[in-house]
């Protein structure tokens, strides 16, 4: 189905690519004998089981025994059993539901305009320019720089006393800015430092999906008449879906696991995130809890809150997926 | 004491470096195969390399090789010890202990370290030091798990020029005198602010910790009552020194900066605070901080209050774990890098004021001045102010519950938040790290 067999009208209609048909035929599976004839197979992958056992599932399952343990940190095998009531404890903590409150405030903050600036970035940069590799390639630099580096620039801008941010609102007339200690200043200045940094990274992710857009497509808008813009929102937009759809999941986990930047942002070093806990974001209070105030049990609780957390966000993620490519299969 | 860390974690990278230089010093002293090797593991910047001491030891020992291992920032260090502690292996012949989790350790691992109150020389020990310092590293039953390192007596550091131009006497007398109490150091910071001649934009103190560190030590409990349980409503520490440095906040009085930021560190050199807290150990950051440029600007006071009691601040004890392969040998080695001899060497060479008060009242110590701070009678200030502390017990928690009260005062100072509000939010901090 392309849009050249369509009449003209229905040009709008969201196309390309098509989504994998999501009720493939059952593949026959094959058992019993390429299990010893595939012997070398599975020796060349148990490395990476092996350690992704010893490095992953096991401080997996492990995080989710201590969370059941009043433990700490110099006896984090011992500690006495709790059950539930870590994470009981937890529903009814206020640092908990602050922290929440601002990894959700940040990620709004950051990943809304993040995708946006991206997508636009990626319609420009698709177009024929003179050193267009050169531009492509600048974009991952914020990606390729540490976290650590970016955000200690970053928060030397944003000083209060000496940043070059208040100097500048102060040269046009505009009064001085506290961003640290204030809440939505603050948070605005961390999701300027994940914005900065992923943008780059999600357009060339966009522009690739993009150079996948068939050609014709466009032809047959522009006989149509689209104008520019109007290709963009109904050619290029509709068939970035999917990849749109990836890149909010990605950015979301990325949201909920914000750490580095809220660390040291503070610029003392303290995982507190603002004296009034303006900025701490849940992975920087289950460091606080873990490894201030050697709560183990308490962090391991945290962190399997926002395990949880994550699993919601992938779980309607796909679930978006599915029904969006059941209506489609339904419309073809 | 979090700060403690920080100011060691500066001197960390030089560290790393002289150890990748000079490492093997005092490996040539003999290769007969009973050479046995010491470890130690420290966070931060102790100085005994560059001071030369392993250098030394290990001509006077041919037979020890000494090597360590150095952490920069002491909070990951212990987080390291504690895993290692709960492992019972994987620990150096000497471990570096910090006054942050002293109490932890005294409390809950004393069985693990060699107790030097049962050695044959624990009297000598004992008297060579300050008994709050020999005192914080006990435990119930009296063991002691740590010989003291250094100390953190307090004092009041104050630029000269600015007091000047404010129309304060600047001899450090005439300073000292002007504050005898808490009460009189904010009457006073009142008097600067006043000042029609004052440098504009310049505040009294740099922050409030200035006036909460020192204050909340310098009542008859901290955050600890004696059995090491944490108290911080019913500690007459907390409530004075809250009382205080919530007004200095509330009043204007600080320059509304958070300790060891970089906006905190880059207002030394732009001269926006007039004084700040000093523990002895203060002197080598200001000097870091602001460079040749810098001398002549500050001198010291004696701190508010010290008549009633002194401050101390920060502060390191060095534990032998018992489990280790060469216990004897480390225990030798431990007693002697802290006795009084080479705790007058490293204040000497390296800046770090003694916990014992026999090498603190020898003429070295004693007589010491410092140039860079206009001359400032260094020993006899931070002598008489590690005598004036008293004994007040610690808990494993004063680190942190210090950092929650530090925050809530930040609050107040920026103005978002009231001394009542600010103090309720410190309470429910601290009880996440108690609870």
């Amino acid at each position: 189905m392309t849009l050249a067999d369509d009449s003209p009208r229905t040009v709008t209609a969201p196309a390309v690519p098509v989504p994998p048909d999501p009720t493939p035929p059952p593949v026959p599976r094959r058992r019993g004998p390429s299990l010893s004839r595939n012997r070398w197979g599975y020796a060349y992958v148990a490395p990476f089981f092996v350690v992704f056992g010893a490095f992953s599932l096991f401080p997996f399952l492990f995080t989710a025994w201590v969370s059941l343990h009043d433990a700490r940190l110099s006896d984090i095998g011992g500690g006495t059993f709790v059950g539930l009531d870590n994470y009981a404890a937890l529903l009814t903590n206020d640092f908990f539901w602050n922290a929440l409150r601002n990894t959700i405030t940040i990620g709004v903050l950051s990943t809304v305009p993040q995708l946006c600036l991206a997508l636009g970035l990626a319609h420009l940069l698709h177009y024929k320019l003179r050193g267009r590799t050169f531009f492509r390639t600048l974009m991952l630099v914020p990606y390729a720089t540490s976290i650590a580096a970016a955000t200690l620039v970053f928060a030397t801008l944003f000083g209060r006393d000496y940043g070059i941010i208040n100097t500048a609102l102060e040269a046009v007339g505009l009064d001085r800015i506290d961003w640290e200690s204030g809440t939505l200043s603050s948070q605005v200045a961390i999701a300027v430092i994940v914005t900065w940094r992923w943008t780059g990274y999600n357009a060339l992710i966009y522009l690739a999906a993009m150079q996948s857009i068939p050609g014709e497509l466009y032809e047959a808008a522009e006989m149509d008449g689209a104008s520019k813009w109007r290709q963009f929102l109904h050619v290029t937009i509709p068939s970035l879906r999917p990849t749109i759809l990836f890149t909010v999941v990605v950015s979301t986990i990325g949201a909920v696991q914000l750490f580095g930047e809220p660390l040291l942002f503070g610029g003392n070093g303290a995982t507190t995130g603002g004296a009034r806990n303006q900025y701490q974001t849940l992975g920087l209070l289950m460091y606080q809890q873990g490894w201030t105030n050697f709560n183990i049990g308490q962090a391991a609780t945290t962190a399997w809150a926002m395990f949880l957390i994550i699993l919601a966000v992938v779980g309607s993620a796909a679930l978006v997926g599915r029904y969006r490519a059941r209506r489609e299969g339904a419309r073809r | 004491m979090t700060v403690r860390r920080r100011a060691r974690a500066a001197a960390g990278a030089t560290l790393a470096l002289a150890l990748l230089t000079t490492g093997c010093g005092g490996s040539d002293g003999g290769d007969d195969g009973d050479q046995i090797t010491l470890t130690l593991g420290l966070y931060g910047t102790f100085g005994y390399e560059e001071a030369g001491l392993y250098e030394e030891y290990m001509d006077l020992h041919p037979e020890i090789r000494i090597e360590q291992s150095v952490v920069a920032q002491s909070g990951p260090y212990y987080q390291a010890l504690q895993t290692r502690l709960a492992a019972g292996s994987g620990m150096a012949d000497i471990q570096g202990i910090e006054i942050g989790f002293v109490s932890d350790v005294a409390a809950n691992h004393a069985d693990a370290f060699v107790d030097f109150a049962a050695e044959d020389n624990a009297e000598e020990l004992e008297s060579s030091y300050y008994d709050w310092k020999w005192d914080q590293a006990s435990t119930d039953d009296g063991r002691v798990i740590g010989l003291g390192t250094d100390a953190g007596p307090q004092a009041m550091c104050y630029r000269q020029d600015l007091f000047a131009q404010a129309g304060l006497p600047t001899d450090p007398a005439a300073v000292s005198a002007l504050w005898p109490t808490w009460d009189d150091y904010l009457a006073t910071g009142q008097q600067y602010l006043a000042s029609p001649t004052r440098q504009e934009g310049s505040a009294f103190v740099d922050s409030p910790n200035s006036v909460f560190a020192p204050a909340v030590r310098q009542g008859d409990t901290t955050y600890a009552d004696e059995d090491g349980n944490p108290v911080v409503e019913d500690s007459d520490g907390v409530q004075s020194a809250w009382g205080l440095a919530s007004q200095a906040a509330g009043d204007g009085l600080t320059a509304r900066l958070a300790q060891f930021s970089d906006e905190w560190n880059a207002a030394f050199a732009n001269g926006a605070f007039a004084t700040i807290a000093c523990p002895s150990w203060m002197l080598s950051y200001i000097t870091s901080q602001l460079g040749d440029e810098g001398a002549g600007l500050w001198n010291i006071a004696t701190l508010p209050g010290q008549s009633e009691s002194g401050s101390t601040w920060g502060g390191s004890w060095l534990g032998v774990p018992s489990s280790g392969e060469h216990v004897e040998e480390a225990t030798a080695l431990a007693e002697w890098l802290t006795a009084p001899e080479q705790q007058v060497r490293m204040f000497t060479e390296q800046g770090f004021f003694p916990s014992s008060s026999v090498a603190a009242e020898s003429p070295e110590v004693a007589d010491a001045v410092s140039e860079y701070f206009s001359d400032a009678p260094i020993g006899q200030v931070f002598g008489e102010a590690a005598a004036a502390v008293r004994r007040t017990p610690i808990s494993p928690y004063d680190t942190q519950i210090q950092d929650a009260f530090s925050a809530a005062l930040t609050t107040v100072a920026d103005g978002s938040r009231d001394p009542d509000q600010a103090y309720a939010d410190a309470l429910a901090a601290i009880e996440q790290i108690t609870g």
